[in-house]
């Protein structure tokens, strides 16, 4: 097995339902180191689930590269695991039977752990393996498919909202697995979610999109460290100004860091979700940036 | 095994908070000398934070000189911070807490008490380095 650099690289990514209607995904360029946790961010209909589905083979791209672990998707399917926001599981199986078709799906790639799945299904405030699919609530649903997920062994997991519909003991159980799994076998997440605090501690990368481009990306220190919050009045001039919002007679403002900062103004590191929110405020009203920082 | 306990909405970085409750451990004794760290995978799985967090944790401990990494084994306690007790001080101030709470002190009384003697003894601002 080779070692990528990249668990996901896209360029020119587009993709557009219908020849006539606007591209939902435009000329998308960005990357995902191998072993990072990536969080996805974007408003609703920026392609967030459309980029997830695309990464996972089950669309295909209408124009631009794009490639997962190495292959174009799906060829990389045996190493990927995709939980999509609608689950769609087999309503008269029982949550059991669901794990043992998961186990038997999944045979030839010899990765199966039993183990990884019944930990996320039963544990904890978990299923009950006799109960079928059809009467789970939809949180319970989700459960069993991140425990398919899980036991998997994926070399990438491509989760999309994976935390929506989860009770906060779910969730961080969730959260918790995650991270372990990310700790011990080095696996690549890449999760969308609209939820910013619960990304701040657990994502080493982010991935903003907004209307269809990739509108801020790269490693969380690097984005935090690339910005800096300001609070004064007076000129801002030569300064790359992302979002400016008054303040009692002065403002506050976040910019790029560049070579200086302007006199007169108070300046302090901001928080991811600070910046995130700046960037979503802002989104279509400012030309895209560049996937680098 | 040793828990940490993270607070997102401190403001301090997490990886200080780990940092400093590793530090804190070591004076109160609930770690000693040759004492294994939780993995970083036990770390992040009660925790939920990201592995690295808890990695870069460790490598400041270990620049300190408190810990050391052992490969394929995990990371140890080297060197225990001036802990309290070494002169009896903790047997002692255990003695005042029983006789305070025999004479029908609160909680919240002894409390005061002791950081009222604090004050008198360690004026503020001569705190020193914490760390």
């Amino acid at each position: 097995m080779t070692v990528q650099e990249w668990a996901v690289e896209a360029s020119g990514l587009t993709m557009r339902y219908g020849r006539r209607r606007a591209p939902v995904l435009d000329d998308c360029r960005l990357t995902v180191p191998a072993g990072s946790v990536c969080g996805l961010v974007g408003p609703n209909g920026a392609g967030k689930s459309t980029l997830l589905a695309l990464a996972a083979g089950l669309l295909r791209p209408s124009s631009g590269e794009l490639r997962v672990l190495g292959s174009v998707p799906p060829g990389a399917r045996a190493e990927v695991a995709y939980v999509a926001q609608s689950k769609p599981l087999p309503s008269q199986l029982t949550v059991a039977a669901v794990l043992r078709l998961g186990a038997e799906l999944n045979r030839s790639s010899g990765r199966w752990s039993s183990k990884a799945a019944e930990s996320i299904a039963y544990e904890q405030g978990g299923l009950d393996p006799r109960e079928r699919i059809r009467s789970l609530s939809g949180g319970q649903r989700t459960r069993v498919a991140l425990a398919l997920a899980f036991g998997k062994r994926a070399r990438l997991m491509l989760l999309d909202e994976p935390m929506a519909d989860l009770d906060p003991l779910a969730r961080q159980k969730l959260m918790g697995a995650l991270m372990a799994e990310a700790s011990e076998h080095g696996t690549t997440i890449v999760m969308s979610s609209h939820v910013l605090p619960e990304l701040e501690g657990t994502c080493d990368h982010l991935v903003l999109l907004g209307a269809g481009r990739v509108r801020l990306a790269g490693p969380v220190d690097e984005l935090v460290s690339s910005h800096v919050l300001l609070t004064g009045a007076g000129s801002l001039d030569g300064q790359r100004v992302v979002e400016q919002r008054p303040a009692g007679r002065g403002a506050t403002a976040l910019v790029r860091r560049g070579d200086a900062l302007p006199p007169g103004w108070e300046a302090v590191e901001p928080s991811l979700e600070e910046i995130v929110l700046a960037h979503l405020r802002t989104t279509g009203s400012t030309a895209p940036e560049e996937a680098a920082v | 095994m040793f828990a940490y306990r993270i607070d997102r909405r401190s403001g301090v970085a997490t990886y200080v908070q780990i940092v400093q409750q590793t530090k804190q451990a070591l004076r109160l004794g609930l770690l000693d000398v040759g004492d294994q760290l939780p993995t970083a995978r036990e770390v992040v799985a009660a925790t939920a934070i990201n592995p690295n967090t808890v990695l870069k944790a460790y490598r400041e401990l270990e620049r300190e000189g408190l810990v050391e990494a052992r490969r394929g084994q995990g990371t140890f306690v080297r060197q225990a911070l001036g802990r309290a007790d070494h002169n009896g001080l903790r047997t002692d101030l255990a003695a005042w807490a029983s006789r305070a709470r025999a004479e029908g002190l609160e909680r919240e009384d002894a409390l005061a008490l002791a950081a009222a003697v604090l004050d008198e003894h360690f004026p503020q601002g001569h705190e020193g380095d914490a760390g």
